[in-house]
């Protein structure tokens, strides 16, 4: 269903028909198209264990629906829906009943409202989803958002219990709420009446918003205002069996001192629960989900993802430009990581080139140093060559000298004797 | 949670939901309703005339014109909006005129007006529904086209033909005969049949009727098919005929009565576009039309305008999800490239390494062999002075040997030569 108003409307302006034009069928002709398409409801049961809630259903309903009692051991809160096909006369609903299963039966409740919020959240995000989608089939979507919250309230008579406070602050701006007193069979006219009156104050007194039969149509107004003012919360009594009361079988429980007959208004409150649920307001209640509820969860889902309206007076918001503005957003971010991550390669490059520079500078300077000890090496080493030439040369020199002695020596010796000669003939 | 398959139940007993109808019913009255029909034609064709029939009402007076009393240069596209009550029924009804059309002498891509409207209007729908904050709606968008045929006998025009196909795909086209009483049913029928042959030739998408499960609608539905396109007349005048006021147009020969089914199919019309297929129109136009102009545009925003048919297959993400996608896969590729830039440094880097080790190796083995050279000469060199210190020492020996025998030699020598001085004295 589209979102859709048209009444009050400037800018058209009003022209007499003269005659039946015949536009006047199309409330008949939208009802057609809801009728071929089928209707669809669901209903979440909130209550601790033993308090009816399947009891309840199955007469509401005037059918028995599966499942069977829940033990009280359950570790923690978890749901179980059933969809059912149902038709009466040319109507047919497709109900989907949700149960919270173990729902206060544990020592600590702290979380018990969480399974529950994240289930409604989870209707909403499946529906966001799919509204979201590029190709989409709204109009043949399975829709499973909760549209009314039945919250049991144990016949205790005195007040609400704080799990049921905490449970319904939580829940009270992301579902319909419909308090109400069950097995109130349990309890005495008189008590009830108190009963009804704590409730409803400490309803008011902890802020919390249950839903409110609409006013604003005049052919229900009044039905839903009296049941708002003097009804709320209504006390109901569920049974299955049957019991012959009269010369009819109507839908009781049988006590020794009496029997409670469910559809007898004078005994407890169900007839008008099931006309303001399910004959008069039914529609309502899913039109709140869908145009308040869903809404306000899709906003803030949103917002949390960063998008937001531009300046609802100026210009009308594109919804190209955000897509765009978001994606350049993100693409920037990307884009500057990855430069950044450039850079701190590019940096890393540099000191490691760097480092290696310096290591083969100084592996050069090593080596530079090793040649030069060579160099000396070297140096020396000719030096000792050339000195031990010399002494070599000076040695072949007096060597040759000493020979070029004895061999003088020797002629001498020859000569010597010729000297001797000489001067003994002297 | 858990979830079990759907269940059939009958009931037994009164429960109440086939109230429903009438809560919806309720609502919707008190709603309101709206609709929008655009007409196009050439001028001249009974447009306005049309319409003031068609809603029993002077929309087009002598205080508001129609468009045929304004003369137009270029196409334009124009809205009157009017409120209309009837059985408790409000109505806003919006007529969107295209005054000029197809009455120039070139009427090359005079329809892009009339497209441009239309996705104007679904752009303003699309920008209000994708808002954060989401306020009542108004649905301006154009429901229903009444494309208006020159009653010329033969066939289409090629721009009636251009015209359609360029906008089947964007509202419902209901093609019209015009001024059908210009000719005999003979006429009319061989010009229904040819025009009908060149829709489908060209494949033009002409809006159609729904199928419904009532068998009785459903035959009324057939007959109505096989009278398409409709022929009508219309009329701002009333006349009287045999006793009777109706609407018609009046002749020499006789009155071409709007309402009578055997003079045209005007009541046809007027029942299947107001008082049974209104909400159709509504719907086929929220659902078709609006969402593939819709997918299209989000598809271009979400791709930057890339048709990619790889990725036809992805358009049942939100375009949320999609740049979430995409961020994740830039996410991924970036560190891809991060690996690879990685690897490559690496890579480079033991390059380096090796090359200055071997540079070093190298280096080294050069010195290795440098002291290794120097130390043969070194011991070359010991040795060379070795040899020659023993020769050294072996001839300084002999030196000595000879030197000691020559002084021996020389002694005795003296000896005598002193002796040979005692000798002489």
């Amino acid at each position: 269903t589209a979102l859709c108003y048209v009444r009050p409307h400037n800018g058209a302006r009003a022209v007499p028909l003269a005659g039946h034009v015949g536009f006047d069928s199309m409330p008949d002709q939208l009802v057609n198209k809801s009728v071929n398409h089928g209707f669809c409801f669901n209903i979440l049961c909130v209550g601790e264990t033993g308090l009816g809630k399947s009891t309840l259903m199955d007469t509401l309903f005037n059918t028995k629906f599966e499942g069977e009692p829940t033990q009280h051991n359950q570790p923690g809160v978890t749901l179980k829906s059933n969809t059912y096909e149902l038709q009466e006369s040319n109507v047919r609903l497709k109900l989907t009943v949700v149960n919270t299963v173990g729902f206060g039966d544990q020592i600590n409740k702290e979380d018990s409202y969480k399974s529950i919020v994240e289930f409604i959240d989870a209707q909403f995000e499946a529906y966001l989803q799919e509204e979201l989608k590029i190709k989409r089939t709204l109009h043949s979507y399975h829709d499973t958002r909760i549209h009314a919250c039945l919250y049991f309230i144990a016949p205790t008579g005195h007040s609400l219990k704080s799990l049921d406070l905490v449970t319904m602050k939580k829940l009270d701006s992301k579902v319909n709420i419909i308090p109400i007193i069950a097995k109130s069979d349990a309890i005495s006219k008189s008590e009830l009446a108190k009963f009804k009156i704590k409730i409803t104050s400490e309803l008011v007194s902890n802020g919390v918003q249950i839903y409110q039969f609409p006013t604003d149509d005049e052919s229900v107004a009044e039905i839903n205002s009296t049941m708002n003012v003097s009804h709320l919360p209504f006390a109901v009594v569920g049974s299955t069996e049957e019991v012959k009361i009269g010369n009819k079988m109507v839908k009781a429980r049988q006590y020794p001192w009496g029997t409670v007959q469910v559809e007898n208004e004078n005994h407890c409150d169900f007839v008008k629960l099931r006309e303001m649920l399910i004959r008069v307001n039914m529609e309502d209640l899913r039109e709140q989900t869908h145009t308040r509820h869903y809404e306000l969860y899709r906003r803030c889902k949103l917002e949390e993802m960063g998008f937001k309206d531009t300046d609802p007076d100026s210009k009308p918001f594109s919804l190209q430009e955000t897509y765009e503005a978001k994606r350049n957003e993100f693409m920037g971010e990307l884009q500057k990581k990855e430069e950044e991550m450039r850079q701190m390669f590019v940096q890393r490059v540099k000191e490691k080139e760097a480092e290696l520079k310096e290591a083969e500078k100084e592996l050069h300077e090593k080596f530079d140093r090793l040649k030069k000890l060579h160099q000396d090496e070297k140096k020396k080493l000719e030096e000792k060559k050339k000195s031990l030439d010399d002494e070599l040369n000076t040695f072949k020199q007096k060597k040759t000298a000493a020979e070029l002695l004895q061999n003088q020596a020797q002629q001498a010796g020859g000569s010597t004797t010729l000297k001797r000669d000489k001067e003994r003939k002297k | 949670h858990t979830e079990r398959p759907q269940q059939q139940k009958n009931l037994e007993g009164y429960v109440g939901f086939a109230n429903l109808p009438n809560q919806v019913y309720r609502k919707s009255v008190k709603r309101g309703f709206e609709f929008t029909l655009m007409v196009v034609g050439e001028s001249g064709l009974g447009k306005s005339t049309m319409i003031n029939s068609l809603f029993l009402t002077d929309l087009y007076s002598t205080d508001y014109p129609g468009p045929s009393h304004r003369i137009k240069k270029t196409v334009q596209v124009e809205q009157s909006k009017v409120l209309v009550k009837e059985g408790g029924v409000h109505l806003l009804l919006t007529i969107v005129d295209t005054p000029g059309f197809g009455d120039a002498v070139d009427n090359s891509n005079c329809w892009q007006p009339v497209t441009d409207h239309i996705d104007s209007k679904f752009e303003d729908y699309l920008n209000a529904e994708s808002r954060v904050n989401r306020r009542q709606m108004p649905d301006n968008r154009v429901h229903c086209c009444l494309y208006f045929i020159a009653p010329s006998g033969h066939g289409l025009k090629p721009l009636d033909i251009e015209f359609m196909k360029r906008l089947h795909e964007k509202v419902n086209i209901i093609p019209l005969i015009a001024k059908a009483d210009t000719m005999t049913p003979e006429e009319c029928q061989q010009f229904k049949k040819q025009i009908m042959k060149e829709i489908q030739e060209h494949k033009i998408k002409i809006y159609e009727f729904p199928e419904i499960d009532d068998e009785e609608e459903m035959k009324i539905i057939r007959k109505i098919k096989d009278r398409l396109p409709l022929a009508v007349v219309g009329s701002n005048t009333i006349i009287e005929v045999s006793g009777k006021r109706v609407r018609g147009r009046q002749y020499p020969w006789g009155v071409a009565e709007v309402e009578n089914g055997e003079h045209c199919d005007f009541t046809i019309l007027r029942n299947m576009l107001i008082r049974t297929h209104m909400q159709d129109l509504k719907d086929v136009t929220n659902n078709v039309h609006y969402e593939n102009y819709r997918s299209k545009k989000l598809a271009a925003v979400t791709y930057n305008g890339v048709d990619n048919n790889k990725n036809k297959g992805q358009l049942t993400k939100s375009p949320l999800a999609q740049m979430e996608e995409e961020r994740r896969e830039h996410v991924a590729k970036m560190k891809k490239m991060e690996q690879e830039m990685e690897q490559v440094f690496e890579m480079k880097v033991k390059e380096k390494l090796q090359k200055l080790k071997d540079s070093e190796a190298e280096l080294k083995r050069r010195h290795e062999q440098m002291k290794k050279n120097l130390e043969a000469q070194h011991k070359e060199l010991e040795e060379k002075r070795h040899q020659h210190e023993e020769e050294k020492a072996s001839w300084e020996a002999q030196q000595r040997i000879l030197e000691q025998q020559k002084l021996d030699a020389s002694r005795l020598k003296q000896n005598k030569k002193v002796n040979i001085f005692i000798d002489q004295q």
